[in-house]
């Protein structure tokens, strides 16, 4: 019991605070919670992609169709492939956890709040971040989850990504900078091989309205909130202007 | 003003209500002819916004009951679902959790006031000492109320703390075994901390806030140059430095309120997780007592205490490492306790102290906020060196106060409060 204290004060604490969410990641994305378009395709992309596996146990479909501007028929019709669930349901998906265990070797975990439990920036480079591996049971690898059980389940729209030795204009660990180039040179490199439906950028934008859509769920009262601060803190403003002349006024007569 | 009957019936009411309760006489005594030194700064605001955020985190905490389920299943879930389900829950759960960090904000800038101006000095002992009361039964609260949401950091931090009690020899491991109600932290532990957190602490609070209030004004409030107002009366028995609390103190400090509420929004609407450190990223993850998180580090309000744990690294004395890092721990919150018989300083301000007490309490003060940031990063070498350091400086100012507040040589105290 001492030894296991002793390693949770001191030796707990290495230097891989990274792991667990504020990871240093290739790429960067800010939400955009004010584009609903953005945000829907992210929900019609989570529905058809990641909905087989992965609930939203606490996001409900009657909300996202509220705050992202859908109409319920639509969203019955659309983004509802499960006859147990209604509009009013939360996102619960079919697949047990124990099945999910049986089948992954570690159950695919709920993504209600995956965008503040790791943050918007891991999330888009992991969707970004697949690479073929045939060494792996999915034959693919992950570059920011290194061995991930899950498939790169976006491969249809993305094509086949490859680590390659290329040049890129990412900062890559261990690689110097060509100064002429303005490049570097790395074998890391990840680069499209075999072709999907999408072009890179296009899939790019996919994978951006899939995060942002995320970042919507993880806190969707961030849309409330924003509409409520501006009137709550110019009525305190006024409030405080008003209690400093109420104030100085009281005061005038100390000295 | 204008219905002579209306004021003749109100005054009729207050005769009747004050020959069966003290209302006119306590408003007298504690607003409207409490008289407080006229000189009080910035660093007198914190007194009234302490109680302002303790109104808000009890009147937020009912709410938050009306809602939360305090079990290891449904526990996390309720959290979600006062954050999407419940109207305005949203709001009422980032009231209190920014509250929690606006509440420890304020009273340490409130502390740090009473060692500025030596607020904790005879006659004032027992108003710093309930202080300190309160300060201890608020960590507890907080240290409570984290491990109701049932995430991650939740989870490790309760054991982590929890886990302090078995250093203690002897009946250490079976004193924290009766803490955590059972062998690892559970539904059993969440059910008491929710039971101790809801109802227990707040009315220990309260009742210390009472007494700490209670004792300030029978003594009387210090102030900036540390003088006795009451040394100097006119001719009607007012202290000729005092001010009726009310109206001045109130008009004032409602502006003051009224800074505080403008900062407290924009952190509740626009940044309600202070960065990770209000609320851990880790704990958006329900706990999960098969997976210790890669780094425990607990909310910023104890972060100064827990590098002074962390930085026990030796044995001392025949103790091992562990039980001595508690010990300075706890010591480190004790010695508080005992600062109004540390310092023989015959005067109260620091304006009119020597040059070694202001040095120490300026060093003091800069160990004090290395400590807190080096109690969130990992531990290093390098790093455990400096708390090791700080937390020398830390003892040391309140240790050595005995020598260097009565050797040095103090400033003449003036008659009347200055500006």
């Amino acid at each position: 019991m001492k030894k296991q204290l002793f390693a949770l004060l001191f030796a707990l604490v290495p230097l891989t605070a990274m792991a667990a969410g504020g990871a240093s990641v290739p790429y960067s994305m800010t939400p955009d919670l004010d584009d609903k378009a953005s945000l829907q395709r992210g929900m019609q992309l989570y529905t058809n992609y990641c909905m087989g596996c992965h609930s939203l146990e606490h996001q409900r479909f009657a909300r996202a169709a509220e705050d992202l501007n859908m109409p319920q028929d639509l969203v019955e019709e659309n983004l509802i492939f499960s006859s147990d669930l209604a509009f009013n349901d939360q996102m619960h998906i079919a697949m047990s956890q124990d099945d999910g265990e049986a089948w992954f070797g570690a159950a695919p975990p709920d993504l209600t709040l995956e965008s503040r439990l790791r943050g918007t920036d891991w999330i888009y480079s992991y969707l970004l971040s697949f690479y073929k591996d045939p060494s792996t049971g999915t034959g693919v690898n992950n570059a920011v989850f290194d061995l991930v059980a899950m498939p790169n389940v976006l491969e249809p729209l993305q094509g086949v990504q490859e680590k390659v030795c290329a040049e890129t204009d990412r900062p890559v660990e261990g690689a110097e900078l060509d100064p002429l180039t303005g490049k570097y040179q790395s074998c890391e490199t990840l680069q499209v091989t075999q072709p999907g439906e999408m072009e890179p950028a296009e899939f790019e934008e996919a994978v951006y309205d899939l995060t942002n859509f995320l970042a919507y769920v993880g806190e969707p009262s961030k849309l409330q909130a924003q509409a409520l601060a501006p009137k709550v803190l110019i009525f305190i403003f006024i409030f405080g202007v008003i209690a400093y002349l109420l104030k100085r006024e009281y005061w005038r007569d100390i000295h | 003003m204008g219905n002579p009957n209306k004021a003749m019936a109100e005054k009729g009411l207050m005769r009747w209500v004050d020959e069966r309760f003290p209302a006119t006489q306590m408003w007298q005594e504690h607003l409207s002819k409490y008289y407080a030194p006229k000189n009080f700064n910035f660093w007198y605001f914190f007194g009234s916004l302490a109680l302002l955020v303790l109104v808000n985190q009890i009147l937020t905490g009912i709410w938050l009951t009306m809602s939360y389920n305090p079990s290891a299943e449904g526990a996390f879930a309720s959290v979600e679902y006062i954050m999407r389900d419940v109207e305005w829950g949203w709001l009422i759960r980032y009231m209190h959790s920014t509250g929690a960090t606006a509440f420890f904000v304020v009273v340490y800038l409130h502390m740090f006031r009473g060692l500025l101006y030596g607020s904790y000095k005879a006659p004032r002992e027992l108003v710093w000492i309930f202080g300190m009361a309160i300060y201890l039964a608020l960590m507890a609260e907080a240290f409570m109320g984290y491990l109701l949401p049932w995430g991650q950091m939740s989870y490790w931090g309760a054991q982590v703390i929890i886990s302090l009690f078995s250093a203690i020899p002897v009946i250490g491991p079976d004193l924290t075994q009766w803490v955590r109600g059972d062998f690892l932290i559970s539904g059993i532990t969440l059910n008491r901390f929710f039971a101790l957190h809801v109802v227990a602490l707040p009315i220990v609070i309260l009742a210390l806030v009472v007494l700490h209030i209670i004792a300030l004004h029978e003594v009387g409030s210090n102030n900036p140059d540390g003088i006795d107002i009451k040394q100097k009366k006119d001719e009607t028995g007012k202290p000729l430095d005092g001010i009726p609390f009310h109206p001045y103190y109130t008009v004032k400090d409602i502006v003051g309120v009224a800074v505080f509420l403008f900062v407290f929004a924009v952190v509740i609407f626009y940044f309600p997780e202070g960065g990770g450190y209000f609320l851990e990223k880790p704990n958006f993850e329900p706990a999960n007592p098969m997976v210790t998180p890669d780094h425990i580090a607990p909310v910023w309000y104890f972060t100064p205490f827990y590098a002074i744990l962390r930085a026990i690294n030796f044995s001392l004395f025949g103790l091992d490492a562990k039980l001595l890092g508690v010990i300075c721990m706890g010591g480190a919150i004790a010695v508080l306790f005992v600062l109004p018989w540390l310092d023989r300083s015959p005067v109260r301000s620091i304006r009119y102290k020597g040059w070694i007490s202001k040095v120490m309490l300026v060093l003091f003060a800069i160990s004090f906020v290395i400590l807190g940031v080096l109690g969130v990063l990992p531990a290093t070498d390098g790093r455990t060196l400096v708390a090791q350091i700080c937390t020398a400086i830390y003892f040391a100012f309140f240790l050595l106060m005995p020598f260097y507040t009565r050797l040095e040589k103090t400033k003449p105290v003036p008659e009347r409060v200055t500006g």
